[in-house]
């Protein structure tokens, strides 16, 4: 396995890997603590549509899928803003429409050919450079917006209503999040797929949850036990010639059974 | 002046008319319960004071100012501090976000904002558990927390909306106990259902069923003459007495009650 370090693309998966995991730790704890679960997962399905689009269009796969990621997003937090009692409905039109149009889109392009399966189950063996520095600058832009925006985002985040009454831009940091989420979730579908990636947002923070008593902890943990399952579910892939993001995944499930088992198993002791 | 002035105030949620010509002048150090039935509007007249809601007729004004411009000088703790009990928070984290004013540093917080929270926190008696996660306290010590984080932008007035909903009824008397210490030096509104216990601390009543009819209970021998002194007050008769007008004037000389024109 050692000499499979030597090759460019397992590198770059390596880097991707590392990058996506620890912006996924951070946006994905903001996701559960907001308990947006479910409409991460609607941007996600959604940003399927700008794939198509930028195929249909000969754009670049990230533009496409970002451009319509951001404006599911948008759309979002302005349908909040309307008929919040409506949301899920909404999230629910959102998730299936954008895929329908994808794949439309893909239908009616000339010639195209390519596997979409990598869109759907990730494909962070063919990671290219400009893609890492999509990632590492992504990654820099949370990183700068969470040291920055801490308190209002914890303050938004926790308790909303108080948050207001302090003057906190509410709206404006609602907003944020969703962005950077669904920008986060453009990069993970790289990665794990865009299938997959509810789970990559979701079991590692449900672990670091447990582990910390701060959202700036729980954040870091959530970034590194996400690095540590993706690493080791690409060992898994690469050794048993598996599919990357199933493995991933597949190993972070296995992951979170054993932390249950652990922390129940102390709770009786 | 009053440090809160409600005239003429009606508010209605698309057509139902929640509250019908509401006037409320609260004072310098009061110590006002607004009780009232379920649906009654005691919650919404704490949102339009506060702002959060705007009144179809009427003016609210906050010492002298509208809400939104006075919001600093007030604190308010919301309903149901019960919720997000999962999130990894320190109660010292919670209590900062109270915080008004002063400079704010680049990142995280500032000594003088630590200072005061821990200034707040040893005035509601918790001080000790500022590193603990908000989780892991009961509902009463969390709600103390809230109180704490109120505090902390050294408010002029206190707003509480329902704080013992969730509390033992131990906690309960400990939480109005520090009410009635803190009504020292701050203004004090307390929106509840347990009447028979917030009407020995408050020194006011408002009883709110769509229409306000405003009581002076600070002598308790004089508001409830026919009560045996020191006796527990029974719910039902103290409803009765408070919440109809008719009753409430039949019983007591009319300038007893400060029922404002």
């Amino acid at each position: 396995m050692i000499e499979a370090l030597s090759y460019g693309f397992i590198q770059h998966a390596l880097i991707a890997g590392v990058l996506v995991s620890l912006a996924s730790g951070i946006i994905g704890s903001l996701i559960v603590v907001n308990r947006m679960v479910f409409l991460a997962g609607g941007i996600a399905h959604a940003s399927y549509g700008g794939i198509g689009m930028a195929v249909f269009l000969g754009l670049p796969i990230f533009l496409g899928a970002s451009l319509f990621a951001v404006a599911a997003a948008l759309l979002v937090s302005i349908l909040t803003l309307k008929k919040r009692e409506r949301i899920d409905t909404f999230i629910g039109l959102i998730w299936a429409v954008g895929m329908a149009i994808g794949v439309i889109l893909i239908d009616i392009t000339p010639g195209y050919n390519v596997d979409m399966m990598s869109y759907l189950f990730g494909s962070i063996l063919a990671v290219s450079s400009e893609d890492l520095y999509f990632m590492g600058a992504l990654l820099g832009v949370i990183v700068a917006v969470m040291t920055f925006w801490y308190r209002d985002i914890l303050a938004v985040s926790y308790d909303s209503e108080y948050a207001a009454l302090r003057g906190v831009h509410v709206r404006f940091f609602y907003t944020l999040i969703l962005i950077l989420s669904a920008l986060t979730v453009v990069i993970a579908i790289k990665v794990v797929g865009l299938i997959l990636v509810i789970a990559m947002l979701t079991i590692p923070v449900y672990i670091a949850e447990k582990l910390s008593n701060s959202l700036a902890q729980m954040m870091l943990y959530s970034g590194l036990i996400a690095a540590l399952f993706t690493l080791t579910g690409l060992a898994v892939s690469y050794a048993y010639n598996l599919t990357s993001g199933a493995s991933i995944i597949v190993i972070s499930a296995l992951g979170l059974g054993l932390f249950l088992l652990i922390d129940k198993v102390k709770r009786v002791s | 002046m009053g440090v809160i002035d409600v005239a003429n105030v009606s508010f209605a949620y698309e057509k139902d008319l929640i509250l019908e010509n509401i006037n409320l002048a609260v004072e310098k150090e009061d110590f006002l319960a607004i009780i009232g039935p379920n649906g009654g509007g005691k919650s919404t007249l704490l949102k339009v004071i506060l702002g959060i809601l705007k009144p179809q007729k009427g003016t609210v004004r906050v010492l002298g100012k509208e809400p939104s411009k006075n919001l600093s000088h007030i604190g308010y703790v919301p309903q149901n501090t019960n919720v997000n009990t999962d999130f990894p928070i320190k109660v010292i984290e919670v209590v900062m976000m109270g915080h008004v004013g002063g400079k704010r540093p680049l990142f995280g917080y500032g000594e003088e904002e630590i200072g005061c929270a821990m200034g707040a926190l040893a005035q509601v008696g918790m001080e000790a558990y500022a590193d603990k996660k908000i989780g892991s306290l009961s509902g009463g010590q969390r709600q103390r927390v809230m109180i704490a984080r109120a505090l902390c932008a050294h408010p002029s007035i206190l707003i509480l909306d329902e704080p013992t909903a969730s509390i033992d009824v131990a906690g309960q008397r400990d939480i109005y106990e520090l009410l009635k210490e803190l009504s020292k030096s701050v203004t004090i509104i307390v929106v509840s259902h347990d009447i028979s216990v917030i009407l020995e601390y408050a020194n006011k009543a408002a009883h709110i069923n769509k229409t306000l009819s405003y009581h002076d209970i600070s002598n308790k021998e004089k508001t409830f003459p026919d009560h045996p002194r020191g006796e527990h007050f029974c719910e039902v008769e103290l409803l009765q007495m408070l919440g109809s007008k008719k009753s409430a004037d039949a019983s007591e000389p009319v300038e007893k009650w400060r029922i404002k024109p």
